[in-house]
């Protein structure tokens, strides 16, 4: 067997350690969200009996019905071993799977913060770029001031404005929702954009792009200012580095300059940035996918919580936080292979 | 602005590729998702809604009113005692069918048995299936209430009771009755799926549901064999938008015809839309404070009107209704049978209130806790400020008033158990019937129930008689004499400051044609038609 290239080893070892940190988080995570509910106010059962409230005999057979007369470390425990048996419970309120409910909804978050994170990379990228080619300039400014307002913008007034300007006064996209409702789309994949290709309705992919449009836009705001900012700021620092100034003391055109010498070291904290901002887009998807009634895992849970759905919740916060920690992991690696200094850091 | 514009502009022609409109489809924005498709353990009007129309019951209130009428049961004899009502019921009514049923019957009395054991025998095998907790029936005291149903034959149904009850036909009429396909249940139960009964419905209504996505939409078709001949409009679409001020969006720009629960901010610009009606009706609820009669202060009947009498019920109701409600000196609505209009209210007269607070012991004032509601509801639209509008006038007859509030479930739980002094809190009538009030809020068993609806805690055998009385009379004109005589010892007695009755607004596009509003809140499309444009 002929031995492992050289630098095999050190990549191994770090994608272990980072996979091995997975387990202590995942742990963290059906801890924070076990007992983080518990602590809010109010009882399960009386919100599933509703408005009407409940009779105590019945009110004390539903506690023992669903385990909550139990001591909460034991509580604890039998979620956990459920937990690990691939068992996340079922609603509370709608007696559907956690998992099966995240499944169906979890596809409609994924669209929306895959074109939101397209977004703010297409805009920020080039933007925060040319800002800090055009230092000190009209444009540096400009971009600056807007990404610094983009970022200090409530999602939930944002998303409001832009629902009144573009489809109330201008009639330019539609108000909300994922689709015309007059389509009827089968899901397959789940993701809208995939299954109206597939299906043979292909205007109802624009309906769908369409509907896209201002969710977009609003989620992906705030990691379009933070790219942007980070972009510039990270340009500016390797923009001011020796090997450039060798670059172009060789004579190198500005392009080759900027696009192979200085984009790409300068790409390295954007990609941690970029990695980040996965968790705040998640959070934003929560406000976005209320007011744009965007069926999605974000919804999901705010009902979850007005509901006291535990199982919801519990399951809800797991598989998302097993979702950012992934995508973490692979920015972590991503960001390995891009800078060997990493990899061959013990 | 300029990326925006950028932005909407490369997407230009996807503008361009409008989708065709299909004919006779009314778009509901409704607030959320049901939380299944079984009327039977749903407490939430956005869940009876999803169901509403899908299912029949044996009677149904009349469109836009509280009449009850046939609907399954075509016909019905009550005993002389008023303990046995025969159901004739109607023939020929099919059920709906899906993907994995298609009925081989029409309903018959089986489904009609099955509807009552499900939510009252325990050893039936639905009993707990989507959840054990059968609020309404239980609410409506039918556990104590039956003594037997039977299938007398495949179209009648006898139920016998254990006592006379007039509203029981009024209660029959309600949601939790909706009646289920017994051999769909069966069918199911074979197949190792009972919940799918509620989650894939079949029932005998004038839509059948063709698809739900949480949180996202809710697609039926009109039911072209329904018995009482097919829907005016092809498709139903409930579009889920639980955003009050998205929804206006998307009504002023047609995305939906009607939406429920406006903002009352935007009720100016929805007035002014030429595309858009408003339909106004009173609602069946009223919102209250309830004083705690059975403590101290509030078990003496002065200090109770001395408090009525210092609270400007018109500047609140004008100040957190927004013209949307009216002031309430009656427990039940006006629109209600029975409604007392010669009760006279108390008059707003601080300096009288003050007198009577000196007369019964407290010459210096007192001091109190005022409970708010943490939520929104029709009855009371802001708690928090009505409790500060309160305060501030009982502050000039020497009151101190301290806001309380806690979470919604534990709020009610401990309004329930009588642990406040003053408390806010509200009703929305179920069944149309007085008793449903009177009985239901301010009866002496509710009163001495932990979960009893009255938190008042008042116990006034006068008043309790005649309610109790009225119960299990049949004559309608008798009852309501006994009601309108409870109404005068309730204003007497003042166990609550009856602060309004909030009128139900509903901004509806001009396009539909003969939508009802509901006094209960439901919408109910059977019947509304659209004109194409």
């Amino acid at each position: 067997m002929a031995a492992p290239p050289f630098y095999v080893q050190p990549m191994l070892r770090f994608i272990l350690t980072r996979v091995s940190l997975i387990i202590p988080t995942f742990l963290g995570i059906t801890l924070l969200a076990f007992f983080l509910i518990r602590l809010v106010p109010g009882d399960p059962i009386e919100t599933l009996a509703g408005e009407r409230g409940i009779d105590p005999a019945r009110h004390e057979q539903l506690r023992k019905e669903y385990g909550f007369d139990q001591p909460i470390l034991v509580q604890y425990g039998i979620y956990l071993s459920r937990v690990l048996q691939g068992d996340l419970g079922k609603s509370m309120i709608t007696q559907e799977p956690v998992i099966t409910e995240f499944a169906a909804l979890f596809p409609a978050t994924i669209e929306l913060a895959l074109c939101a994170i397209l977004f703010a990379l297409i805009l920020g990228l080039p933007a925060g770029i040319i800002a800090a080619i055009k230092r000190n300039s009209i444009f540096d400014h400009g971009v600056m001031g807007i990404s610094l307002a983009g970022y200090s913008m409530p999602i939930f007034w944002w998303g409001l404005i832009l629902i009144l300007l573009f489809s109330v006064q201008f009639d330019l996209t539609p108000v909300s929702g994922r689709i015309d409702v007059l389509y009827y789309i089968e899901p397959i994949t789940g993701f809208l954009l995939i299954d109206t290709l597939l299906s043979d309705e292909p205007e109802a992919f624009w309906s769908a792009v369409r509907h896209l449009i201002l969710p977009t836009i609003v989620l992906g705001t705030v990691p379009l200012a933070v790219i942007a900012r980070m972009t510039r700021s990270a340009m500016l620092e390797v923009l001011g580095e020796d090997y450039i100034r060798t670059a172009k003391a060789k004579g190198l055109s500005r392009f080759r300059i900027v696009a192979l010498h200085a984009l790409r070291n300068a790409l390295i904290p954007v990609v941690t940035v970029i990695g980040l901002q996965i968790g705040v887009l998640f959070t934003g998807a929560i406000l976005t996918e209320t007011i744009f009634s965007w069926p999605g895992v974000g919804k999901w849970l705010i009902d979850a919580i007005f509901r006291r759905d535990y199982p919801v919740l519990q399951g809800g916060a797991l598989l998302l936080g097993v979702v950012v920690m992934s995508v973490n992991l692979l920015v972590d690696l991503a960001y390995g292979l891009i800078n060997p200094r990493i990899r061959h850091t013990r | 602005m300029k990326k925006s514009a950028l932005f909407a502009a490369i997407c230009v022609p996807a503008f361009l590729a409008a989708a065709p409109l299909a004919a006779k489809t009314l778009v509901y924005c409704s607030e959320g998702s049901p939380e299944n498709f079984y009327p039977g353990v749903n407490t939430t009007g956005t869940s009876f809604d999803a169901s509403e129309q899908i299912y029949n019951r044996l009677v149904e209130f009349e469109r836009g009113g509280t009449k009850v009428v046939p609907s399954l049961a075509e016909k019905w004899e009550v005993s002389a005692d008023g303990t046995v009502y025969t159901f004739t019921l109607r023939k020929g009514v099919k059920w709906h069918s899906n993907k994995n049923f298609k009925p081989t019957r029409d309903m018959n009395a089986d489904d009609i048995v099955f509807m009552f054991e499900r939510q009252w025998k325990e050893d039936n095998p639905f009993f707990k299936v989507t959840s054990p907790n059968h609020s309404y029936f239980n609410d409506m005291g039918m556990p104590k209430l039956l003594k037997s149903v039977e299938k007398v034959n495949d179209s009648t149904v006898r139920i016998t009771l254990n006592q006379p009850e007039a509203p029981f036909l009024a209660n029959l009429a309600m949601m939790w009755s909706s009646v289920q396909s017994k051999e769909y249940a069966d069918a199911m139960l074979k197949a190792g799926t009972p919940e799918k009964i509620d989650q894939e419905p079949i029932g005998t209504g004038p839509f059948y549901l063709v698809q739900y996505q949480k949180d996202a939409i809710i697609r039926y078709k009109a039911f072209p064999e329904y018995w009482a001949g097919k829907a005016k409009i092809d498709d139903l679409v409930f579009s889920i938008t639980p955003d009050a001020s998205v929804r206006w969006a998307k009504l002023q720009k047609g995305e939906c015809h009607v939406m429920p629960y406006p903002n009352p901010a935007d009720l100016e610009a929805m007035k002014k839309d030429p595309n858009v009606q408003i339909l106004e009706q009173a609602g069946l609820n009223v919102g209250y404070l309830a004083y705690q009669t059975t403590k101290k202060p509030f078990d003496d009947v002065r200090v109770r009107k001395a408090f009525n009498m210092a609270m400007n019920k018109k500047a609140i109701v004008d100040a957190v209704f927004l013209g949307s409600g009216i002031p309430a000196k009656n427990p039940i609505p006006p629109s209600m049978w029975s409604y007392n209009d010669s009760v006279k209210d108390d008059e707003y007269n601080p300096e009288a209130a003050k007198k009577l607070l000196a007369e019964a012991g407290y010459p210096n004032g007192l001091e109190t806790d005022l409970w708010a509601m943490p939520v929104q509801r029709p009855y009371n639209p802001n708690a928090r400020r009505i409790a500060e509008l309160m305060q501030a006038d009982l502050a000039k007859i020497g009151v101190k008033a301290e806001i309380k509030s806690f979470e919604w479930g534990e709020y009610r739980k401990r309004a329930q158990a009588g642990e406040h002094q003053m408390a806010q809190l509200g009703w929305t009538g179920d069944n149309g019937d007085p008793d449903n009030f009177l009985h239901t809020l301010l009866g002496c068993a509710s009163a001495q129930s932990a979960s009893g609806s009255n938190i008042a805690k008042w116990c006034h055998k006068p008043f309790d008689d005649l309610v109790t009385k009225a119960k299990v009379t049949t004559n309608q004109a008798e009852r309501t004499k006994l009601y309108e005589e409870a109404q005068k010892i309730f204003k007497e007695q003042a166990p609550w400051f009856t602060v309004a009755h909030a009128v139900q607004l509903k901004p509806v596009r001009k396009e539909v044609v003969d939508f009802k509003l509901s006094p209960f809140g439901r919408h109910t499309f059977y019947g509304v038609d659209i004109n194409s444009k």
